[in-house]
């Protein structure tokens, strides 16, 4: 490239960067500063302006952001919506929204106010802002290509109706949840009809509900996220193409508490997940084509829960560790295959030091199957007359399905 | 008194038998626990020699040194001795001895490698199915004058306690699985003390699955630190009543 | 200084003792004879409460002995076969059975002294053969110089000479005013120690005679002959 026709690139760099910052203006809002409240400030903003918010309490009923506005709160300035208001409305797109504490939305009306909610729109940034004791966190309804990032979101329900959910998305797509961390909502982040989107080392705990609650959302990817002590775990269902890798599921105990529950789930892969001290680690309906690998379950309650209705479901070079049952099921069809997993409850043996064991293993437990039709047997677990029965049927099944089977378990665990 | 106990304690810790049991439990703990890294595999391992082993050698030794004592006793009663202080002294001495026994071959393994709340439940459970193995014995020994008579009495309640107990609560929970035998079941189960104690380890042990919908009777009954505190009584009158029965008898019995 | 008081008491069917009252005082040295299974044990474990009389009461110095323990310590027993604990030496089982009397008084050990038992110190009971264990039985008898001494069969099983020595022992500790009960089936070796005899059969008290009232009586010298004599009359 000559020299001349450098420079003319150079120059028109310039121009085509300057020309829109002519137009655009920064405002700043601050006790001290040109405007005294947000909202007057929002209405002598223009697209493309930029809106500095200094600390200080704004209690200005429903604030609306209607125009392509970038909002930065400098020192977390607090915005009240005095349990009245939604307090944040998006309704334009390419809105940032930046380091904000959001707090006392309205409760419980029909229109489900939240703390910061976008209609309609694409585009969005919602990142390193504080929610605090909403009705709903952030609520995405209709978005596109949004980023909500870095957020913390805190609220205090007691029962399941008298609160919302921490990251509610609808009917959106391309959306980007990363690094969230999501506490006392009735579900930690929720997602229903949104497609294309990824959900990324975010920490959901203590929900009333789920920790992630996901139904007719295809093609979604859940990586990396840290799913503790919720009221149910989590939940899937009436989804197809959903990947689902390094997750960590744990403590989800109680009634109907699940690691996972996936219903009505076809065509997903969960991967490298681990799944530790839930009543049950990973609960099968009507779940087709899932391939279960390269998981660690360790001492939950039940690790596999595989409904009859379940079919062509491959697990395989799992752990299997201190669970009280490995796998139980409720029928005695077997359309799921199970392969190369580590049971540690395996006693064969391996004479051709291959690393695989000499006799297939039989995960599914009688005593668990019992228990099924009979919870209070469970008073005799253990005992040692149950042992032998167990023991006995392991060895040569008679009453649980023979084909029920892992054929090559692993000696010794994976490292995962 | 406490010379009578400190007699019966270093008199049963010379035994041979006592030594023996505490290396082959040593031997069995350590090598459960060295051999698998699982640990919470290896208290299974040891729950079923807790629940099996622990109760007969308990209930079989104290008979026989029961048995074997009778010259002392007879010693003992001749001179300006209670009759109730040597019971109790023989009771002290068997319990100490095995419970120390036991705490040597199983409980210190345990506390080493699995120092947690479920170490402390298994020990404690085994330290007092020993002692009401111990007072069975007694009882055992002083309802049968003949010895053989005697350590047939105490494989019978073993036998009873340990398996056919159960084995009849499962077949009662069966046979009437459609009625709402939920309290009874978990009653008849609190009555038998090594259900009890396995019941306790259970509650530590397999926690997770009990949160669940199978728990709830569990967690009603012998969760809760009520359950804890009428478990235990019911661990202690265990070893009370049969005791004070003994005793009874034996305050009556002719040398 | 001990009394008895209607006194029964049944082993299953069989009566052991039936009815029988009587009142044994210091300074006196008792035979108490008899045939085979006439009860004469079963009085003496009454006494020392090992067997529970099921009727009457016992009172040892005036005081009821039913459930007391201390009034043991004034009793020396030697019973008619030593049963000890076999895994004990005879140094252990002195020592244990020092320890539960707290004695305080100067213990006499002329019998363990006699017998020659500090040779078998340390051999464990189960070792010893029954006549050393007899004389363990003696010795802790007479240790703590109890005032009353009950023996049962003591020379069953002696030697001549040791049989010798327990019996200067037993005159000696008469002479000092003990009251000694001693049962016996060989009348010959009573003969100068007694002082009273108690027959006994079938369960019940035939006589109690001084021996001088038995001699006069029945103008013998010798106590076998004379009670045999005596039953001759009786029946």
């Amino acid at each position: 490239m000559p020299v001349n026709t450098q420079k003319y690139f150079m120059w028109l760099l310039m121009v085509l960067f300057i020309i829109p910052l002519a137009h655009s203006r920064t405002l700043h809002v601050g006790p001290n500063k040109e405007f005294k409240q947000i909202r007057s400030a929002l209405l002598s903003a223009q697209d493309y302006d930029t809106v500095f918010v200094y600390h200080s309490q704004y209690k200005e009923g429903n604030i609306v952001i209607n125009k392509k506005i970038v909002m930065i709160g400098i020192d977390l300035p607090v915005i009240d919506g005095d349990k009245k208001y939604e307090v944040v409305s998006i309704k334009s797109d390419s809105v940032t929204f930046r380091g904000f504490q959001v707090q006392n939305s309205g409760f419980a009306s029909l229109n489900d106010p939240g703390g910061i909610k976008v209609y309609d729109a694409s585009n969005i940034i919602i990142e390193d802002n504080v929610l605090e004791n909403n009705f709903f966190g952030i609520y995405i309804q209709y978005g596109k290509h949004c980023l909500i990032r870095n957020n913390r979101l805190k609220a205090y329900g007691l029962e399941e109706q008298q609160i919302g959910n921490g990251i509610h998305c609808w009917k959106s797509d391309s959306l980007q949840i990363i690094g969230n961390h999501i506490e006392g909502h009735r579900d930690g982040i929720y997602f229903e009809f949104v497609t294309h989107s990824i959900v990324w080392r975010n920490i959901s705990k203590l929900n009333i509900r789920y920790g992630l609650h996901f139904m007719f959302s295809n093609n979604d990817a859940y990586i990396n996220n840290m799913f503790d002590e919720n009221g149910a775990g989590v939940a899937v269902m009436f989804t197809k193409h959903v990947v689902m890798y390094s997750n960590t599921f744990q403590n989800s105990t109680g009634d109907a508490s699940y690691g996972i529950l996936l219903k009505e789930i076809s065509d997903a892969e969960i991967r490298g997940n681990r799944f530790i001290n839930n009543t049950s680690a990973l609960f099968l309906e009507g779940a087709n084509r899932i391939l279960i690998h390269k998981n660690v379950f360790h001492g939950n309650g039940y690790s596999l829960k595989i409904q009859a209705n379940c079919m062509d479901n491959e697990v395989y070079q799992n752990n299997f560790i201190n669970n009280t049952f490995d796998v139980s099921t409720n029928g005695s069809l077997v359309l799921n295959t199970f392969n190369h997993n580590y049971w540690d409850k395996y006693e064969g043996y391996d004479l051709d030091k291959d690393g695989l064991g000499d006799i297939p293993f039989h995960p599914l437990s009688l005593y668990s199957v019992i228990i099924e039709n009979n919870p209070i047997a469970m008073l005799l677990f253990r005992s040692f007359m149950v042992t032998l029965l167990e023991r006995t049927e392991k060895l040569i099944p008679s009453i649980t399905p023979e084909e029920f089977k892992d054929n090559a378990p692993v000696i010794k665990p994976y490292l995962l | 008194m406490r010379g009578i106990t400190k007699f019966v304690i270093t008199d049963i810790l010379k035994n041979r038998i006592i030594l023996i049991y505490t290396i082959i439990l040593c031997v069995f703990s350590w090598s459960i626990f060295s051999l698998e890294d699982n640990t919470s595999k290896g208290i299974m391992s040891l729950l079923n020699v807790i629940l099996l082993t622990v109760p007969l050698v308990s209930i079989i030794f104290g008979n026989i040194y029961m048995y074997n004592s009778a010259e002392f006793i007879e010693l003992l009663v001749s001179q300006p001795v209670k009759r109730s202080a040597i019971w109790s002294s023989l009771f002290l001495g068997l319990s100490l001895a095995l419970n120390t026994s036991f705490f040597i071959g199983i409980g210190l393994p345990v506390l080493l490698f699995v120092p947690s709340m479920t170490g402390v439940t298994v020990i404690f459970s085994g330290m007092l199915i020993t002692t009401i193995f111990v007072s069975i014995a007694m009882l055992c020994a002083i309802l049968m004058r003949d010895k053989a008579r005697g350590i047939g009495l105490s494989i019978m309640i073993w036998l009873f306690l340990s398996l056919i107990y159960d084995g009849l609560v499962l077949f009662f929970m069966f046979q009437y699985a459609d009625y709402p035998i939920e309290k009874p079941m978990a009653i008849l189960a609190a009555f038998n003390p090594i259900d009890l104690a396995r019941i306790q380890v259970l509650l530590q042990v397999d926690v997770a699955v009990l949160m669940g919908f199978t728990g709830a009777i569990f967690k009603k009954m012998f969760g809760t630190s009520v359950g804890l505190i009428v478990s235990l009584m019911i661990m202690l009158l265990w070893i009370v009543l049969p005791y004070l029965l003994s005793l009874r008898l034996f305050n009556k019995k002719d040398l | 200084m001990i009394e008895l008081k209607n006194i029964s008491k049944s082993f299953g069917k069989t009566q052991a003792l039936r009815n029988v009252s009587l009142s044994l005082s210091a300074g006196k040295c008792i035979g108490l004879i008899g045939p085979n299974a006439c009860g004469k044990t079963t009085m003496i474990k009454s006494i020392l409460s090992m067997v529970v009389p099921d009727h009457g009461t016992i009172y040892f110095n005036g005081k009821n002995i039913h459930k007391e323990v201390q009034y043991k310590n004034d009793i020396g027993y030697m019973p008619q076969i030593g049963r000890y604990p076999e895994n004990m030496s005879i140094k252990q089982v002195i020592n244990m059975i020092r320890d539960i009397r707290c004695f305080d008084g100067v213990e006499d050990t002329a019998l363990y002294d006699a017998f020659g038992l500090e040779h078998f110190d340390g051999k464990k009971m189960r070792t010893l053969s029954g006549g050393t264990t007899q004389k363990v039985s003696a010795t802790i008898a007479f240790l703590f110089n109890p005032s009353v001494l009950i023996l049962d069969e003591p020379t069953a099983g002696l030697d001549p000479l040791a049989s010798e020595i327990l019996r200067d022992k037993i005159i000696k500790e008469r002479e000092k005013g003990k009251l000694i009960l001693i049962t016996s089936h060989l009348l010959s070796e009573l003969d100068d120690m007694l002082t009273d005899i108690i027959f006994m059969q079938e369960s019940e008290v035939i006589f109690n005679k001084t021996i001088t009232a038995l001699f006069e009586e029945t103008n013998e010298s010798r106590v076998s002959k004379a009670i045999s004599k005596l039953l001759k009359n009786i029946k």
